[in-house]
Protein backbone atom coordinates (compact mmCIF):
# COMPACT_ATOMS: atom_id res chain seq x y z
CA UNK A 1 0.00 0.00 0.00
CA UNK A 2 1.58 3.29 -0.94
CA UNK A 3 1.21 6.03 1.92
CA UNK A 4 3.18 8.89 2.91
CA UNK A 5 5.83 8.35 5.77
CA UNK A 6 8.97 9.94 6.98
CA UNK A 7 11.83 7.64 7.02
CA UNK A 8 11.87 7.08 10.92
CA UNK A 9 8.19 5.92 10.48
CA UNK A 10 8.94 3.26 7.77
CA UNK A 11 11.90 1.91 9.85
CA UNK A 12 9.28 1.33 12.44
CA UNK A 13 6.67 -0.11 10.13
CA UNK A 14 9.38 -2.52 8.78
CA UNK A 15 10.24 -3.57 12.55
CA UNK A 16 6.55 -4.40 12.85
CA UNK A 17 6.02 -6.13 9.92
CA UNK A 18 9.66 -7.68 10.34
CA UNK A 19 7.69 -9.47 13.23
CA UNK A 20 9.92 -8.04 15.94
CA UNK A 21 9.24 -9.50 19.73
CA UNK A 22 11.96 -6.81 21.63
CA UNK A 23 12.06 -3.12 21.35
CA UNK A 24 14.39 -1.01 24.08
CA UNK A 25 15.94 2.12 23.33
CA UNK A 26 16.72 5.67 24.95
CA UNK A 27 15.26 8.59 22.78
CA UNK A 28 17.65 10.62 21.13
CA UNK A 29 17.10 13.25 18.30
CA UNK A 30 16.82 12.69 15.65
CA UNK A 31 15.70 8.85 16.07
CA UNK A 32 13.43 9.45 18.52
CA UNK A 33 10.42 8.88 16.42
CA UNK A 34 11.57 5.65 15.42
CA UNK A 35 10.95 4.35 18.86
CA UNK A 36 7.86 6.69 19.39
CA UNK A 37 6.32 4.82 16.69
CA UNK A 38 7.15 1.51 17.85
CA UNK A 39 5.83 2.58 21.41
CA UNK A 40 2.60 3.25 20.25
CA UNK A 41 1.76 0.46 17.95
CA UNK A 42 2.98 -1.73 20.85
CA UNK A 43 0.48 0.66 23.03
CA UNK A 44 -2.49 0.00 20.65
CA UNK A 45 -2.21 -3.99 20.45
CA UNK A 46 -1.32 -3.56 16.75
CA UNK A 47 2.24 -5.17 17.23
CA UNK A 48 2.86 -8.01 19.61
CA UNK A 49 6.34 -7.09 21.48
CA UNK A 50 8.03 -5.98 24.22
CA UNK A 51 9.07 -2.11 24.51
CA UNK A 52 11.53 -2.13 27.68
CA UNK A 53 12.37 1.60 29.09
CA UNK A 54 15.88 2.19 30.24
CA UNK A 55 18.34 4.95 31.47
CA UNK A 56 20.86 4.78 28.60
CA UNK A 57 21.48 3.85 25.62
CA UNK A 58 24.40 0.68 26.77
CA UNK A 59 21.88 -0.39 28.69
CA UNK A 60 19.34 -0.41 25.83
CA UNK A 61 21.50 -2.22 23.65
CA UNK A 62 22.76 -4.16 26.77
CA UNK A 63 18.99 -5.47 26.54
CA UNK A 64 18.31 -6.17 23.22
CA UNK A 65 21.58 -8.55 23.77
CA UNK A 66 20.17 -10.29 26.22
CA UNK A 67 16.95 -11.13 24.06
CA UNK A 68 18.91 -11.70 21.16
CA UNK A 69 20.52 -14.12 22.86
CA UNK A 70 17.31 -15.17 24.43
CA UNK A 71 16.11 -16.27 20.50
CA UNK A 72 14.03 -13.11 20.16
CA UNK A 73 14.30 -10.85 17.23
CA UNK A 74 15.18 -7.63 18.86
CA UNK A 75 15.82 -3.84 17.53
CA UNK A 76 16.84 -0.73 18.74
CA UNK A 77 17.89 2.97 17.68
CA UNK A 78 20.15 5.25 18.26
CA UNK A 79 21.92 8.47 17.14
CA UNK A 80 25.53 10.37 17.72
CA UNK A 81 26.50 10.68 21.16
CA UNK A 82 23.85 7.54 21.83
CA UNK A 83 25.80 5.29 19.59
CA UNK A 84 28.55 6.66 21.02
CA UNK A 85 27.65 5.68 24.72
CA UNK A 86 26.53 2.05 23.77
CA UNK A 87 29.92 1.41 21.81
CA UNK A 88 31.03 -0.77 24.31
CA UNK A 89 28.06 -2.81 23.68
CA UNK A 90 28.02 -2.75 19.98
CA UNK A 91 31.34 -5.09 20.22
CA UNK A 92 29.83 -7.24 22.77
CA UNK A 93 26.81 -7.96 20.43
CA UNK A 94 29.31 -8.26 16.91
CA UNK A 95 31.76 -10.24 19.07
CA UNK A 96 29.32 -12.78 20.62
CA UNK A 97 27.74 -13.36 17.02
CA UNK A 98 24.31 -12.06 18.10
CA UNK A 99 22.03 -11.46 15.18
CA UNK A 100 20.29 -7.96 16.26
CA UNK A 101 19.22 -4.94 13.95
CA UNK A 102 19.70 -1.11 15.30
CA UNK A 103 18.99 2.08 13.28
CA UNK A 104 21.28 4.79 12.94
CA UNK A 105 19.59 7.90 12.40
CA UNK A 106 23.23 9.64 11.12
CA UNK A 107 24.06 13.21 12.93
CA UNK A 108 26.68 14.95 14.09
CA UNK A 109 29.05 14.00 16.88
CA UNK A 110 29.09 16.91 19.40
CA UNK A 111 30.72 19.67 20.63
CA UNK A 112 29.52 21.95 19.29
CA UNK A 113 26.00 20.25 19.80
CA UNK A 114 24.84 19.70 16.59
CA UNK A 115 21.21 17.31 15.58
CA UNK A 116 21.93 17.28 11.84
CA UNK A 117 23.30 14.80 9.57
CA UNK A 118 27.07 13.98 9.62
CA UNK A 119 28.19 9.74 8.83
CA UNK A 120 30.99 9.77 11.04
CA UNK A 121 29.15 8.34 13.62
CA UNK A 122 28.01 5.56 11.67
CA UNK A 123 31.61 5.16 10.42
CA UNK A 124 33.16 4.42 14.37
CA UNK A 125 31.06 1.01 13.70
CA UNK A 126 33.28 0.09 10.58
CA UNK A 127 36.28 -2.65 12.46
CA UNK A 128 33.38 -3.78 14.51
CA UNK A 129 31.95 -6.63 13.10
CA UNK A 130 28.27 -5.32 11.93
CA UNK A 131 26.59 -5.33 8.82
CA UNK A 132 26.33 -1.45 7.62
CA UNK A 133 23.86 -0.53 5.47
CA UNK A 134 22.90 3.46 4.37
CA UNK A 135 19.69 4.67 2.80
CA UNK A 136 19.24 6.73 0.24
CA UNK A 137 15.77 7.38 1.20
CA UNK A 138 12.58 6.45 3.44
CA UNK A 139 11.41 3.36 0.82
CA UNK A 140 15.06 2.22 1.49
CA UNK A 141 15.18 2.95 5.15
CA UNK A 142 11.70 0.43 5.02
CA UNK A 143 12.97 -2.03 2.55
CA UNK A 144 16.88 -2.19 3.87
CA UNK A 145 15.07 -2.83 7.70
CA UNK A 146 12.93 -5.96 6.20
CA UNK A 147 16.07 -7.67 4.65
CA UNK A 148 18.69 -6.43 7.47
CA UNK A 149 16.92 -9.31 9.93
CA UNK A 150 16.99 -12.05 6.81
CA UNK A 151 20.62 -11.16 6.07
CA UNK A 152 21.88 -11.14 10.18
CA UNK A 153 19.98 -14.12 11.24
CA UNK A 154 21.66 -15.69 8.29
CA UNK A 155 25.06 -14.93 9.27
CA UNK A 156 24.89 -14.55 13.13
CA UNK A 157 26.07 -10.59 12.62
CA UNK A 158 24.58 -7.26 13.73
CA UNK A 159 22.74 -4.80 10.95
CA UNK A 160 23.12 -1.26 11.55
CA UNK A 161 20.58 0.42 8.91
CA UNK A 162 21.83 3.95 8.60
CA UNK A 163 19.75 6.70 7.06
CA UNK A 164 20.17 10.45 7.54
CA UNK A 165 19.03 13.08 9.98
CA UNK A 166 16.34 15.03 8.91
CA UNK A 167 16.76 14.28 5.60
CA UNK A 168 15.53 11.24 5.49
CA UNK A 169 14.13 10.53 9.00
CA UNK A 170 11.89 13.26 9.27
CA UNK A 171 11.40 14.02 5.69
CA UNK A 172 8.24 12.52 4.55
CA UNK A 173 7.70 10.86 1.12
CA UNK A 174 5.34 8.30 -0.21
CA UNK A 175 6.39 4.90 0.22
CA UNK A 176 4.90 1.47 -0.53
CA UNK A 177 4.56 -0.56 2.57
CA UNK A 178 4.01 -4.44 2.15
CA UNK A 179 1.51 -6.48 3.50
CA UNK A 180 2.01 -8.79 6.55
CA UNK A 181 1.72 -11.70 4.35
CA UNK A 182 4.44 -10.92 2.20
CA UNK A 183 7.09 -10.00 4.46
CA UNK A 184 6.07 -13.20 6.21
CA UNK A 185 6.63 -15.11 2.90
CA UNK A 186 10.16 -13.07 2.44
CA UNK A 187 11.09 -13.68 6.26
CA UNK A 188 11.26 -16.25 7.71
CA UNK A 189 11.08 -17.16 11.47
CA UNK A 190 14.02 -16.52 13.26
CA UNK A 191 17.19 -18.81 13.72
CA UNK A 192 20.75 -18.05 15.26
CA UNK A 193 23.75 -20.39 15.87
CA UNK A 194 23.15 -20.35 19.74
CA UNK A 195 20.70 -19.06 22.17
CA UNK A 196 19.71 -19.77 25.76
CA UNK A 197 18.51 -22.63 27.04
CA UNK A 198 17.70 -23.12 30.78
CA UNK A 199 18.13 -26.67 30.41
CA UNK A 200 21.70 -25.96 28.51
CA UNK A 201 23.47 -23.62 30.96
CA UNK A 202 26.43 -22.50 29.23
CA UNK A 203 28.34 -19.32 29.70
CA UNK A 204 29.12 -16.39 27.44
CA UNK A 205 31.98 -13.67 27.98
CA UNK A 206 34.55 -17.01 29.82
CA UNK A 207 37.96 -16.34 29.11
CA UNK A 208 39.38 -18.23 26.05
CA UNK A 209 42.89 -19.10 24.76
CA UNK A 210 44.18 -16.39 22.90
CA UNK A 211 44.58 -18.37 19.59
CA UNK A 212 41.50 -20.02 19.90
CA UNK A 213 40.20 -16.05 20.08
CA UNK A 214 42.23 -14.87 17.08
CA UNK A 215 40.60 -18.08 14.81
CA UNK A 216 37.49 -17.12 15.88
CA UNK A 217 37.98 -13.24 15.03
CA UNK A 218 39.24 -14.49 11.53
CA UNK A 219 35.25 -16.84 11.27
CA UNK A 220 34.10 -13.78 11.62
CA UNK A 221 35.95 -11.70 8.72
CA UNK A 222 35.54 -15.17 6.69
CA UNK A 223 31.56 -14.45 7.26
CA UNK A 224 31.69 -10.76 6.86
CA UNK A 225 33.22 -11.90 3.24
CA UNK A 226 30.44 -14.53 2.84
CA UNK A 227 28.17 -11.59 3.56
CA UNK A 228 28.63 -10.06 0.16
CA UNK A 229 26.95 -13.25 -0.99
CA UNK A 230 23.91 -13.51 0.67
CA UNK A 231 23.69 -9.30 1.06
CA UNK A 232 23.53 -9.68 -3.05
CA UNK A 233 20.94 -12.59 -2.97
CA UNK A 234 18.94 -11.69 -0.27
CA UNK A 235 18.33 -8.21 -1.97
CA UNK A 236 17.39 -10.21 -5.35
CA UNK A 237 14.92 -12.39 -3.43
CA UNK A 238 13.53 -9.31 -2.09
CA UNK A 239 13.31 -7.24 -5.60
CA UNK A 240 11.41 -10.63 -6.84
CA UNK A 241 8.80 -10.25 -4.44
CA UNK A 242 8.65 -6.43 -3.65
CA UNK A 243 9.55 -5.58 -7.21
CA UNK A 244 12.74 -3.12 -5.78
CA UNK A 245 16.04 -5.32 -6.26
CA UNK A 246 19.05 -4.45 -3.79
CA UNK A 247 22.35 -5.49 -3.38
CA UNK A 248 25.78 -3.66 -2.03
CA UNK A 249 25.85 -1.39 -4.12
CA UNK A 250 23.59 0.85 -6.79
CA UNK A 251 24.99 2.11 -10.11
CA UNK A 252 23.71 4.81 -11.88
CA UNK A 253 25.21 5.34 -15.43
CA UNK A 254 28.27 3.75 -14.32
CA UNK A 255 28.49 1.30 -17.59
CA UNK A 256 29.73 3.51 -19.91
CA UNK A 257 31.19 6.01 -17.56
CA UNK A 258 34.78 7.50 -17.98
CA UNK A 259 33.53 9.30 -14.32
CA UNK A 260 32.86 8.18 -11.30
CA UNK A 261 31.65 9.33 -7.94
CA UNK A 262 31.30 6.84 -5.49
CA UNK A 263 29.11 7.90 -1.92
CA UNK A 264 26.69 6.90 0.36
CA UNK A 265 23.42 8.08 1.45
CA UNK A 266 20.70 10.24 0.99
CA UNK A 267 22.32 13.12 -0.89
CA UNK A 268 23.36 10.54 -3.56
CA UNK A 269 19.63 11.39 -5.14
CA UNK A 270 20.59 14.96 -5.43
CA UNK A 271 24.43 14.23 -6.77
CA UNK A 272 22.09 11.84 -9.60
CA UNK A 273 20.36 15.32 -10.33
CA UNK A 274 23.85 16.74 -11.08
CA UNK A 275 24.81 13.54 -13.28
CA UNK A 276 21.99 13.69 -15.06
CA UNK A 277 22.71 17.19 -16.23
CA UNK A 278 26.63 16.43 -16.81
CA UNK A 279 25.28 14.20 -19.16
CA UNK A 280 22.71 16.29 -20.81
CA UNK A 281 26.19 18.18 -21.76
CA UNK A 282 27.48 14.87 -23.20
CA UNK A 283 29.95 14.13 -20.08
CA UNK A 284 30.42 10.34 -19.50
CA UNK A 285 29.70 10.39 -15.69
CA UNK A 286 28.13 8.40 -13.57
CA UNK A 287 27.96 7.29 -9.57
CA UNK A 288 28.17 4.70 -7.66
CA UNK A 289 26.57 4.33 -4.18
CA UNK A 290 27.87 2.57 -1.66
CA UNK A 291 24.50 1.08 0.14
CA UNK A 292 26.23 -1.36 2.43
CA UNK A 293 29.82 -0.11 4.13
CA UNK A 294 30.31 -3.10 5.91
CA UNK A 295 31.03 -5.81 3.96
CA UNK A 296 32.89 -3.43 2.02
CA UNK A 297 31.98 -4.02 -1.76
CA UNK A 298 35.69 -4.06 -2.83
CA UNK A 299 35.48 -6.29 -5.58
CA UNK A 300 32.80 -3.82 -7.44
CA UNK A 301 35.02 -1.23 -6.91
CA UNK A 302 38.25 -2.96 -8.25
CA UNK A 303 36.65 -3.23 -11.67
CA UNK A 304 36.39 0.97 -11.53
CA UNK A 305 40.23 0.81 -12.22
CA UNK A 306 40.16 1.82 -15.41
CA UNK A 307 37.84 5.26 -14.58
CA UNK A 308 38.55 8.50 -12.88
CA UNK A 309 37.07 8.21 -9.72
CA UNK A 310 35.57 11.08 -6.75
CA UNK A 311 34.82 9.81 -3.61
CA UNK A 312 32.63 12.35 -1.76
CA UNK A 313 32.45 12.24 1.94
CA UNK A 314 30.12 13.03 5.06
CA UNK A 315 32.06 12.07 7.51
CA UNK A 316 36.16 12.63 7.82
CA UNK A 317 38.97 10.92 9.93
CA UNK A 318 41.19 13.17 11.45
CA UNK A 319 44.73 13.04 10.37
CA UNK A 320 43.79 11.34 7.80
CA UNK A 321 41.19 12.06 4.78
CA UNK A 322 37.60 11.05 4.61
CA UNK A 323 36.43 7.97 5.69
CA UNK A 324 35.22 6.37 2.08
CA UNK A 325 38.06 8.07 0.57
CA UNK A 326 40.50 5.90 2.46
CA UNK A 327 38.02 3.07 2.11
CA UNK A 328 38.03 3.66 -1.87
CA UNK A 329 41.40 4.66 -1.82
CA UNK A 330 42.67 1.51 -1.07
CA UNK A 331 41.08 -0.15 -3.48
CA UNK A 332 41.38 2.60 -6.71
CA UNK A 333 43.37 5.84 -6.85
CA UNK A 334 40.72 8.33 -6.52
CA UNK A 335 40.10 12.23 -5.61
CA UNK A 336 38.33 13.08 -1.69
CA UNK A 337 36.19 15.67 -1.72
CA UNK A 338 34.55 15.99 2.03
CA UNK A 339 31.08 17.99 2.13
CA UNK A 340 28.54 18.20 4.26
CA UNK A 341 30.14 17.36 7.59
CA UNK A 342 27.74 18.93 10.80
CA UNK A 343 24.53 19.09 8.97
CA UNK A 344 26.06 21.52 6.22
CA UNK A 345 23.81 21.63 3.34
CA UNK A 346 24.76 20.40 -0.19
CA UNK A 347 22.47 20.68 -3.15
CA UNK A 348 22.40 19.28 -6.71
CA UNK A 349 23.83 23.10 -7.63
CA UNK A 350 26.57 22.28 -5.57
CA UNK A 351 26.95 18.43 -7.30
CA UNK A 352 26.99 19.81 -10.08
CA UNK A 353 29.92 22.33 -9.50
CA UNK A 354 32.13 19.75 -8.00
CA UNK A 355 31.28 17.00 -10.76
CA UNK A 356 32.48 19.97 -13.29
CA UNK A 357 35.38 20.81 -11.31
CA UNK A 358 36.40 16.79 -10.71
CA UNK A 359 35.85 16.32 -14.60
CA UNK A 360 38.28 19.42 -15.35
CA UNK A 361 40.98 17.84 -13.30
CA UNK A 362 40.66 20.71 -10.77
CA UNK A 363 40.47 18.62 -7.91
CA UNK A 364 43.54 17.85 -5.25
CA UNK A 365 43.60 14.82 -3.67
CA UNK A 366 41.09 15.62 -0.65
CA UNK A 367 39.14 19.07 -0.80
CA UNK A 368 37.22 20.15 1.99
CA UNK A 369 33.65 21.82 0.25
CA UNK A 370 33.38 24.87 2.59
CA UNK B 1 30.73 -22.55 12.61
CA UNK B 2 34.11 -23.69 14.54
CA UNK B 3 33.84 -20.52 16.67
CA UNK B 4 30.56 -21.35 19.30
CA UNK B 5 33.04 -23.93 20.96
CA UNK B 6 34.97 -21.29 22.12
CA UNK B 7 32.48 -18.22 22.36
CA UNK B 8 30.54 -19.83 25.06
CA UNK B 9 31.69 -22.23 27.82
CA UNK B 10 29.89 -25.31 29.44
CA UNK B 11 31.18 -23.93 33.13
CA UNK B 12 32.09 -27.11 35.38
CA UNK B 13 33.60 -27.09 38.91
CA UNK B 14 37.66 -26.41 38.43
CA UNK B 15 37.57 -26.37 34.49
CA UNK B 16 39.48 -22.91 34.22
CA UNK B 17 41.79 -24.48 36.92
CA UNK B 18 42.28 -24.52 40.78
CA UNK B 19 42.11 -20.77 41.94
CA UNK B 20 43.08 -21.88 45.60
CA UNK B 21 46.85 -21.11 44.46
CA UNK B 22 46.04 -17.49 44.66
CA UNK B 23 45.65 -17.69 48.10
CA UNK B 24 47.93 -15.76 50.84
CA UNK B 25 45.97 -15.87 53.86
CA UNK B 26 44.00 -19.23 54.75
CA UNK B 27 40.97 -18.92 56.81
CA UNK B 28 40.85 -21.46 60.07
CA UNK B 29 37.75 -22.28 61.73
CA UNK B 30 37.34 -23.39 65.26
CA UNK B 31 34.19 -24.86 65.45
CA UNK B 32 34.29 -24.59 69.24
CA UNK B 33 33.90 -21.04 68.53
CA UNK B 34 31.51 -20.86 65.93
CA UNK B 35 27.64 -20.08 66.57
CA UNK B 36 25.96 -21.23 63.15
CA UNK B 37 24.99 -18.10 62.53
CA UNK B 38 25.69 -18.65 58.97
CA UNK B 39 26.93 -15.27 57.78
CA UNK B 40 30.48 -16.73 56.42
CA UNK B 41 28.57 -19.15 54.18
CA UNK B 42 26.05 -15.92 53.49
CA UNK B 43 28.96 -13.21 52.96
CA UNK B 44 31.58 -15.84 51.00
CA UNK B 45 32.07 -14.22 47.31
CA UNK B 46 33.62 -17.69 45.77
CA UNK B 47 30.68 -19.63 47.84
CA UNK B 48 33.37 -22.33 48.76
CA UNK B 49 31.49 -22.16 52.79
CA UNK B 50 29.27 -25.06 52.78
CA UNK B 51 27.80 -25.94 56.42
CA UNK B 52 27.40 -30.02 56.84
CA UNK B 53 26.01 -31.53 59.72
CA UNK B 54 26.55 -27.97 61.38
CA UNK B 55 30.27 -27.98 60.47
CA UNK B 56 31.63 -25.09 58.23
CA UNK B 57 33.42 -26.51 55.59
CA UNK B 58 35.84 -24.63 53.29
CA UNK B 59 36.80 -25.39 49.75
CA UNK B 60 40.63 -25.26 49.71
CA UNK B 61 40.79 -25.41 46.34
CA UNK B 62 38.94 -22.68 45.74
CA UNK B 63 39.05 -20.02 48.49
CA UNK B 64 41.29 -17.51 47.66
CA UNK B 65 41.52 -16.11 51.31
CA UNK B 66 40.07 -12.40 50.89
CA UNK B 67 38.94 -12.79 54.46
CA UNK B 68 35.38 -11.49 54.44
CA UNK B 69 34.06 -14.70 56.35
CA UNK B 70 36.77 -13.59 58.75
CA UNK B 71 35.61 -10.14 58.96
CA UNK B 72 31.45 -11.08 58.73
CA UNK B 73 32.01 -13.99 61.52
CA UNK B 74 30.66 -12.36 65.23
CA UNK B 75 31.92 -15.41 67.62
CA UNK B 76 36.07 -14.40 65.72
CA UNK B 77 35.44 -18.28 65.07
CA UNK B 78 37.78 -18.25 61.57
CA UNK B 79 41.36 -16.63 61.98
CA UNK B 80 43.05 -15.53 59.05
CA UNK B 81 46.47 -17.91 59.25
CA UNK B 82 49.56 -16.68 56.76
CA UNK B 83 50.23 -19.90 54.05
CA UNK B 84 53.24 -21.16 54.40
Amino acid sequence: MKTILTGNHAVAYAVKLSRVKVVSAYPITPQTTIVEKIAEMIAKGEMDAEFVNVESEHSALSVVYGSALAGLRSFTATSSHGLLYMYEMCWWVSNSRLPLVMAVVTRTIGPPWNIHTDHTDLMTLRDSGWIIAMAENAQEALDLTIQSFKISESLNLPFAVGLDAFVVSHTAEVVDVPDQETVDEFLPERKQAYRVDPNDVFAVGNIADNLETMRIRREMALDMEKAKGVIDEVGREFGEIFGRRYGLVEEYMVDDAEYIVVMTGAWSGDAKEAVDILRERGIQIGLLKLRYIRPFPREVIERLDDRKILVVDRSFSMGHRGTLGIEVGNVVDCKNVVAGLCGVDVGFEDFKEMFERFVRGELGEVEWWI
Amino acid sequence: MEWLKTLISRPSKGVSGKTGYWRTFKPIYDRDKCVLCYECYVYCPENCVEIVEKVVKIDYDFCKGCGICSEVCPANAIEMVKED
